[in-house]
């Protein structure tokens, strides 16, 4: 019967529509569904992931010592070589020439946060850590260099 | 009572008291025309922003909230950057029709704006073929939105353009036969006359289910014919990317921005003026009691509320739909809506006849 | 079977769609020769955001260049590591913990969802509804937010290393993936409501874009393209890897071979995927997360393949080695590159909206495609 298909078609569009329209109309009338985050303003309650990469760090404790050797492990491992370890000799206490590190350079603008660098690392020295409003208005500022000035290694750390 | 009645009677009253009639009278058409230059804007900024909240409490999301409260002068803000912008020509532009466009858009939408009933006695010239004034002069749009698709000199400015052609022709039938169904009932074309017919219910009530087919058909119709999604063939963002207005910036885009939501306006309030009564308060029979109570309410509010129900509907299509196809758009008028719309008009010439409506 | 190239002739309209176009999400450039409104050909010109990935994988070590195929379709990036770190360790013969087995395959099917739901979410907005984005963007914010607290990061996360996955899960893992399954399944039913049974969606989709069987086998289209035309494909079937042979769900094959079918199957097999995951997610095995490995790892000399089952089908990872540390050449069989080859075939004499349509469900990304 042509009639009662055409009839039955447009019944059925109206009523596809409709649920179409109610859906929406519940997200209308249910503001608690909102899922913006006001991000600038809700800085004080942002809770970001631990493990989020963020950047890469090296801890320093409180006698500003870290635990890196230099020995260019993650400089091996990074992929686009971010990573530029310079080291000097130093004079340990027994009188002998020792390689230690000078500078751990890290090149933010570079990296891709692959945390291979930190897989690598025989000695836990560095650690990728969660910051995230990285942005400078000099790219210079990205170049960063890793252990804090006057920091030395750690003792017992090989 | 607050009552725009009495403030142009005033004004009328003060003019003439003051100065000859004919001096009275250029000024009341400065006025008038100043009145309508606010009204645009302020009917632009409004329901920019109102279409931008109503889009993001749909989705979930918030919506502008940074300038003003709750973002209200986020689209005022948006204005001032538009009119700082470069209003670019294309080099292989046709460059009188391309920068003729725009105006011929918004002035289209300026003319429809005189039979309009914004409330009691507040009219700007109620002419006694005012809906078929309103029918008659907003197809004229179509001109305007050719010519700007055409002159771009822009592959996807005259696909646009041409499905824009095609769309507002055919849906303009529909529309019209919509009309016709409240003219048979009503007997005038004349604004005034379809308001105060609705004094004892609005006609979608009184006229049975033929008035409500025919407003569902007039509101698809009124889409269509602004060119709203899910309708917007013309401007099509995924398909044509903007459409006729593809080269358009600055505030010449702003204009055809503009007139896209004044003629919602004025769609729906001319949906609202036959469909809901105008700026008729809501009155059933004769409760007069109730009916007095209702008329508290100031008409031009009531004015305002049923067209702004109205435009929200016409957002909410536009924020849960996909888009149509070109062929299935015209599938949709020729097949389906034409066909019912005049079988509806029958319907409602019969029940006119037979006197079956309150 | 190939249709012969259609001419252009005068009064066609030569239309560029991209590369900077709203419906190509990408710089994707194809030229549309229309007559009126029909299509008559479409070609793809490809290169803008090739970045000679395989090229720079050369120059890379096995445990290095893994990081770069995350940028290739990024969509499923934990997918394509997985398949470079499967194809290490045939290669050297490392045999990766059972709990590494499963939390691969839980995490590469998280990475399906995620990649589906913005599939639905683009294609939808390609259609003209913009409401979708939202909803399927609150979903896989919610998968988004599992990967940035086990691996560290949302899209390239570099969490899969040959001989296992870089970090143990985080605690909370478990737990945020049984939540996310339970409002995921809640959510589904406005999939429906919203497309699905929409009259428009339905017209623009049916009959739209057709392919059949024979020309999907011909154009080497893979995944969920062949599996709407009929064609079985599913690499986690055909040649299981890791413990796909061990869980249960249903490959799924539409007949029809159009827009509608393609689009039925991803949305299945996002229920399915959310199966797989409800099998593994409580029974992970406890042991180690990564095998014992050498610290530089050198493939034997000789010729090695593997293909995984992607979001958008059939990856296919070929390296030639030397025997060095890097190497020496390697080859990615990415599917979005077959996929698109089939677009000319789907939408010739059909409207510039049914290609818009056939382009939204083929799941085009194009870092994938251009590599």
């Amino acid at each position: 019967m042509f009639l009662a298909d055409y009839i039955k078609d447009v019944y059925g569009a109206v009523k596809s529509l409709l649920t179409g329209m109610k859906l929406t109309g519940y997200y209308f009338t249910h503001h608690k569904e909102i899922i913006t985050e006001e991000y600038p303003n809700n800085r004080a309650t942002l809770k970001l992931a631990d493990r989020f990469k963020g950047e890469v760090w090296m801890p320093h404790d409180e006698n500003n010592e870290h635990a890196c050797t230099g020995c260019s492990s993650c400089e091996i491992a990074c992929p686009n070589g971010s990573i530029k370890i310079v080291s000097m000799n130093v004079i340990n206490a027994e009188g002998k020439k020792k390689k230690a590190i000078d500078q751990h350079i890290y090149r933010l603008d570079m990296c891709t946060m692959c945390g291979l660098c930190v897989e690598a690392c025989p000695t836990d020295a560095i650690h990728m850590r969660n910051t995230f409003e990285l942005s400078v208005f000099d790219r210079n500022h990205l170049i960063m260099r890793l252990n804090k000035p006057g920091s030395k290694i750690r003792e017992g750390v090989e | 009572m607050f009552s725009l009645e009495g403030l142009t009677n005033f004004i009328h009253e003060w003019l003439n008291g003051h100065l000859p009639a004919t001096f009275a009278l250029l000024v009341e058409f400065v006025i008038v025309g100043v009145a309508a230059i606010g009204l645009f804007a302020v009917l632009g900024l409004g329901l920019v922003w109102m279409e931008r909240k109503v889009a993001a409490v749909m989705q979930i999301r918030l919506g502008p909230n940074r300038l003003g409260p709750k973002g209200i002068f986020q689209t005022s803000a948006d204005t001032v950057k538009l009119i700082m912008k470069e209003a670019l020509t294309p080099s292989n532009a046709d460059k009188f029709l391309f920068n003729l466009a725009p105006f011929i858009v918004i002035i289209v939408a300026m003319l429809i704006l005189v039979p309009i009933a914004f409330a009691r006695n507040f009219q700007i010239w109620d002419i006694n073929i005012g809906v078929l004034y309103v029918t008659a002069v907003s197809s004229l749009s179509v001109i305007g939105i050719l010519m700007a698709g055409w002159s771009s000199g822009n592959k996807y400015s005259l696909l646009g353009a041409m499905r824009s052609g095609a769309q507002i022709v055919s849906y303009e039938l529909s529309a019209g036969l919509s009309i016709i169904s409240i003219i048979v009932l009503t007997g005038s074309l004349k604004i005034s006359d379809i308001v105060a017919s609705q004094e004892n219910g609005w006609w979608i009530f009184k006229g049975h289910i033929p008035a409500i087919i025919a407003f569902v058909i007039f509101i698809i119709a009124a889409t269509a014919e602004t060119n709203r999604a899910p309708f917007d063939l013309a401007e099509a963002e995924s398909e044509l990317t903007a459409g006729f207005h593809t080269e358009y910036g600055g505030m010449k885009f702003a204009l055809f921005f503009l007139s896209e939501y004044i003629n919602i306006f004025i769609v729906c309030a001319i949906c609202a003026t036959l469909f809901l009564g105008g700026w008729m308060p809501f009155h059933i029979g004769s409760w007069t009691a109730f009916n007095h109570i209702m008329d508290y309410i100031p008409s031009s509010i009531w004015f305002f509320g049923k067209t702004i129900f109205l435009i929200f509907v016409i957002m909410w299509f536009r924020w849960t739909f996909p888009r149509l196809r070109v062929d299935q758009l015209l599938n949709l008028e020729w097949k389906y809506l034409l066909p019912i719309s005049m079988f509806n008009v029958l319907l409602m010439t019969l029940m006119a006849i037979m006197g079956w409506h309150f | 079977m190939f249709e012969e190239i259609g001419t252009t002739e005068e009064g066609d309209l030569i239309i560029n769609v991209g590369p900077q176009h709203p419906a190509t999400h990408g710089v994707l450039h194809l030229v549309l020769t229309l007559n009126g409104e029909i299509i008559k050909k479409v070609e793809p010109h490809l290169g803008y955001i090739h970045r000679s990935i395989e090229k720079m994988c050369e120059s890379l070590s096995y445990r290095q260049f893994i990081y770069v195929t995350s940028r290739m379709d990024y969509l499923s990036a934990h997918i394509n590591n997985h398949a470079c770190a499967l194809i290490v360790e045939k290669g050297l013969n490392v045999e990766v913990p059972q709990r590494a087995q499963y939390i691969r395959v839980i995490m590469d099917e998280l990475t399906r969802i995620a990649s589906h739901e913005l599939w639905w979410s683009a294609m939808s907005m390609d259609l003209g509804a913009f409401t979708p984005y939202f909803l399927a963007f609150r979903e896989r914010e919610k998968i988004n937010e599992i990967m940035e607290e086990t691996c560290g990061a949302r899209l390239t996360m570099n969490y899969m290393v040959p001989g296992g996955v870089m970090t143990e899960l985080h605690p909370d893992f478990q737990e945020k993936v049984k939540s996310f399954i339970v409002d995921f399944k809640k959510t589904l039913h406005e999939y429906d409501e919203l497309i699905t049974g929409n009259v428009i969606f339905q017209n623009r989709m049916k009959g739209v874009g057709y392919i059949s069987k024979e020309d999907v086998i011909t154009y080497g289209c893979t995944g969920p393209v062949a599996r709407a035309s009929g064609l079985r494909s599913d690499i986690r079937k055909i040649a299981p890897y890791d413990v796909y042979d061990k869980v249960e769900f249903d490959e799924i094959i539409e007949t029809g071979g159009d827009c509608f079918a393609r689009y039925q199957v991803r949305i299945k097999e996002m229920s399915q995927s959310i199966r797989i995951i409800e099998q593994l997610i409580d029974n992970i095995p406890e042991g180690d997360f990564q095998a014992k490995t050498k610290a530089v790892l050198k493939l034997p000399k000789g010729e090695f393949y593997q293909r995984v089952e992607t979001a958008r089908g059939e990856l296919g990872v070929y390296i030639v080695s030397e025997g060095a540390a890097q190497p020496y050449k390697i080859k990615f069989r990415s599917p979005g590159f077959s996929n698109l080859s089939a677009l000319d075939h789907m939408v010739r004499g059909h409207k510039i909206g049914d290609f818009i349509a056939a382009m939204g469900t083929l799941d085009l990304v194009i870092p994938d495609i251009d590599r």
